[in-house]
Parts: structure tokens; C-alpha cells; sequence
């Protein structure tokens, strides 16, 4: 299911759709007018120039990534240089160490950073913040859900966004990730930021 | 860097909308198994469920022990949270505020104010506006879930009849919900007066359906799956995830019936992989026809 709406590029971004807030993000990149495609199955990835990684579940990802025998194709294609996106749930999918995560779980290792799972706690004491961005002039309302936290990043990690003494949004080359939830905030911009760099 | 020395000390908010309904929007695509037991929670989380639901006796065995259903034990709640990575939900009785007070003091992700217990209150739901912890409720049709919105739910499920194995009640009140949010995006404005009469729901819910299309929050399946087949059903119906009660752990292997309905649910629309992940999956739980059932959880909820 492509959706083309009057696109400036002819570029096509996929949205892993296996579990999670997928269509909160293609709701996003649609009002952006960028065409996108839910991705599932292998052949579902034939036809995407760039991957967003949703907010979610990472175990429950995690397990239909090899079931759905994604991990693989997506792992090769990332090594490639396709620009691809994490948020909170995607971050830990695509981080290079997963602390607290179940110790079947996989991750791309496509960024230098360690990631905590479920770091700020329970439901809870999830929260919304405002957090400067880097390049923004005006502050950015975050999301975070059972959110997982950076504990360490290398140095070639370009940091982005802080909250506190906290990494919240960070890039190394093609690989883009928040540990909150930009699909969820009415603010399109963290979306533009990743739509720019394909 | 200034920045790296200050603590979190920035302004933060917890339990507002955005928040609660932000969890529920996580769980989309995803199954929630009822689990009673730490070892029943592992078997979900291994077989990929996105949460657990957390329960002294599935909806199965509360239809056949009888009595007054309360919320579970904290101390079993707790057994499973320590053992659990994923979302932790449990269910309180309608209107039980208390119950639901001790539930969000335990750190439950998710407060279920569930048909499936003994209601405590005749006439009120939980004001759910007042905690912190995001709410789910249950709803046969619009209204239901319009009045339940109103109170502060940040999550629908259609309420089939739990506890029956028959997917029967469940289609019949995703039809209604999603048929009915279809004809209020056909209506006038002026029709969407009548509309909030008839459906018993504040208006201004109404006129946001109208237009947007859809609830302010998601809606998801509960209430009979039983089969992968019924899951995927469910999410061609327009579910967006997945409640499965009796159906894992009443069925003869719950584990491999668990993957397969969490494969299902996410390739909803694709039959060859519902088709691969059916096979060999041993007896699915035996089920009740609707004419065999003494109490009607489904009619629970004002």
C-alpha cells in the first residue's frame, strides 16, 4: 500500500508496521507529504529509500523482525547507508548494546550508543518536557513513555537534543534516534529533520 | 557544558492525555495476554505479547467458579511485575475506585475497569480523570465508548463476552462501534445533534468523530479470540490490537497458540502467513455458543 500524495521526491519512506504506534508516524510523514510504505514482510522493503523504526514493544519487535525474516534485509540495508529513524522502542532496536533487555532479544548495532530499557521507570512516571533541539528556535514538547535512556553514546555520536544531563535525540551518519516520541506531539519538525537527510 | 552538570530539574508532567493515551498508542498492532501466574507471564512474554494482563482467574474460569469477582491479589500483581519486561495491566471492578487506587499505587502500566469482575457500582463508572495511571473500558458500542471517554479512558476495547472462546459478541460490537463512527463522518451538523442524543455521548466527542474520523483514542479488540484467525478478523474489522483472555492459556498448548496469534495480529491481512502460523497448534479452548451462557458480562457497564 503506497500512498503517493504530491511529492516534490519520488522518494519513498517505509514504517516497520509489526507492532507499535507505525501509524502515528505515516500520519506525520503523510502531512509532510512524503509517500510511504508499511513494512511487514521483505517484500514490503523492495520499494523504500529510507525506515523508520515506530515506538512500541522492542521485544515483541524484536521477535517478528526474525520471524517476519526483516532482520537480515534491514540490517544490510542500514550497513548500506539507507537513512533510517528510531523512536523510544526503534532506538533500542537500533542501538549498538541493549542493557535490561531479554537476552534473546536482537538490535542492528547501527549506533554507538548503550541503551537502558524502561530507564525512567513505570507508566507511571512517564511525563512530557519541553527540550531544546539543536537548530529549533523554539522548544520541542516530548513525549516519553516507559521510555528507554542513553547511558553511554561515543564520541562520533552527534548529540541533538538533551534533556537534563540526558541524551534524548542523537545521530551518527545515516542512523537517527529520540528515546521519546515525536510521532505523538502535533510538532512536525523532528519528522523534517529525518525527511531532509534522504 | 553547563547543561551536563544540572539534574532533571526541568519542568515535566506526568499523567496528562497525552501521555496515557501515548501507551495505549504503543500497544497498537500488538496482543495483551490475561496471564495468572509469573511462569503464565513468561510464556507471553517469550511468545512476543506487547503486555499482560495480570488476573487471578481467566474470564473461562470466572464463568464457571461463579461468586463475586474482585481485583487480584496484590501480591500475585506484584509476581508478575518482577518477572515481566513488558506493560503490566490489571483489572479493577466498575466503579471501584479503591481498587483502582490500589492498583496505580503498585506501578500497573494499564487499569482495566473490566465487565469481567463483579460490578461494585450500579450506576457510576471510575472517575478516571483523577489518576494518574492511563484506563481501559470496555464498550459494546459508540456511546459506551464516547461516555467512557469522557470519564478519562485513554484505551477502548470492544467487549465481546469474555471467558466464551466465541468471537460472535466480539464482531457484532466492533461492527456497531466502527459502523456507526462511519455514518456520524456521512452526517450534517445538525445530525450530529440527534447523534449525541441517541448515543447517550457529550457532543463535542461526537463532533471530533465527525471530523476526524475516528475516537481520540484507539480501540482494540477483547472478548472470545480464541484462534489467529480471530485476531486477524478482529484487526480487518478495524481493531487496532488485540486483548486474549481464556483463549491462550484455556487452549491445549498455549505457547506456540501465543506466537501465532501475536504473527497473526501483526500480518492481519496477509491469509498465507495466518495459514502458516494455524498449523499444528493442538485443540484451541472448547468455547461456548451464546445460547449456553447464564450471565452476559457484555451487559455490565451503564
Amino acid at each position: 500500500m503506497v500512498r503517493v500524495s504530491q511529492s516534490k521526491s519520488t522518494k519513498v519512506v517505509g514504517v516497520l508496521a509489526l507492532q507499535g504506534a507505525f501509524n502515528r508516524h505515516t500520519r506525520v510523514l503523510g502531512e509532510l507529504n512524503v509517500a510511504t510504505q508499511e513494512v511487514r514482510t521483505p517484500q514490503d522493503l523492495a520499494s523504500v529509500d529510507a525506515l523508520v523504526m515506530p515506538g512500541g514493544e522492542s521485544t515483541t519487535m524484536s521477535q517478528l523482525l526474525e520471524s517476519s525474516e526483516l532482520f537480515e534485509p534491514i540490517k544490510k540495508m542500514i550497513h548500506e547507508g539507507m537513512p533510517v529513524f528510531g523512536t523510544c522502542a526503534g532506538m533500542i532496536l537500533l542501538a549498538k548494546e541493549i542493557i535490561d533487555g531479554r537476552d534473546d532479544q536482537v538490535s542492528f548495532g547501527a549506533i554507538d550508543i548503550d541503551v537502558q530499557r524502561n530507564a525512567y521507570g513505570r507508566q507511571i512516571d512517564s511525563f512530557e518536557a519541553e527540550i531544546e533541539v539543536d537548530g529549533f528556535n523554539t522548544p520541542f514538547q516530548a513525549v516519553f513513555i516507559r521510555a528507554p535512556r542513553i547511558v553511554k553514546a561515543a564520541q562520533s555520536v552527534e548529540v541533538l537534543a538533551e534533556f537534563g544531563v540526558e541524551i534524548v535525540l542523537a545521530r551518527q551518519k545515516n542512523v537517527l534516534v529520540a528515546s521519546f516520541h515525536p510521532e505523538l506531539s502535533p510538532d512536525q519538525r523532528i519528522h523534517e529533520l529525518f525527511v531532509r537527510e534522504i | 557544558m553547563a547543561k551536563r552538570e544540572t539534574e532533571n530539574t526541568a519542568k515535566t508532567s506526568t499523567g496528562s492525555m497525552l501521555v496515557k493515551r501515548g501507551l495505549a498508542e504503543m500497544l497498537k498492532g500488538g496482543v495483551i495476554m490475561d496471564v495468572v501466574n509469573a511462569e503464565q507471564a513468561k510464556i507471553a512474554e517469550d511468545a512476543g505479547a506487547c503486555a499482560v494482563m495480570a488476573l487471578e482467574r481467566v474470564p473461562a474460569d470466572i464463568r464457571r467458579d461463579g461468586g463475586v469477582a474482585r481485583m487480584s491479589d496484590p501480591e500475585m500483581i506484584t509476581g508478575i511485575q518482577a518477572v515481566c519486561s513488558i506493560p503490566v495491566m490489571a483489572k479493577a471492578r466498575i466503579g471501584h475506585f479503591v481498587e483502582a487506587q490500589v492498583l496505580e499505587s503498585l506501578g500497573v502500566d494499564f487499569i482495566d475497569e473490566s465487565e469481567v469482575l463483579t460490578p461494585a457500582d450500579e450506576a457510576h463508572h471510575i472517575d478516571k480523570l483523577k489518576f494518574t495511571a492511563p484506563f481501559v473500558c470496555g464498550a459494546t458500542n459508540l456511546g459506551e465508548a464516547l461516555r467512557r471517554i469522557s470519564e478519562g479512558a485513554a484505551l477502548i476495547r470492544s467487549k465481546g463476552e469474555a471467558g466464551t472462546g466465541n468471537i460472535v459478541e466480539a464482531v457484532r460490537h466492533l461492527r456497531s462501534i466502527i459502523g456507526d463512527i462511519r455514518k456520524i463522518t456521512q452526517a450534517d451538523s445538525a445530525e450530529l445533534f440527534e447523534w449525541a442524543k441517541r448515543l447517550q455521548a457529550p457532543l463535542p466527542l461526537v463532533q471530533e468523530i465527525a471530523e476526524t474520523g475516528w475516537l481520540q483514542v484507539p480501540l482494540f479488540c477483547a472478548g472470545g479470540i480464541a484462534t489467529p484467525s480471530d485476531a486477524a478478523l478482529a484487526m480487518q474489522l478495524g481493531a487496532q490490537a488485540v486483548f486474549v483472555g481464556s483463549g491462550i492459556f484455556k487452549s491445549d498448548d498455549p505457547a506456540p497458540r501465543a506466537k501465532a496469534i501475536v504473527e497473526a495480529t501483526t500480518h492481519f491481512r496477509d491469509p498465507e502467513i495466518i495459514a502458516k502460523v494455524s498449523r499444528n497448534l493442538g485443540g484451541p479452548m472448547t468455547g461456548i455458543g451464546m445460547d449456553k451462557i447464564e450471565q452476559r458480562y457484555a451487559e455490565r457497564g451503564w
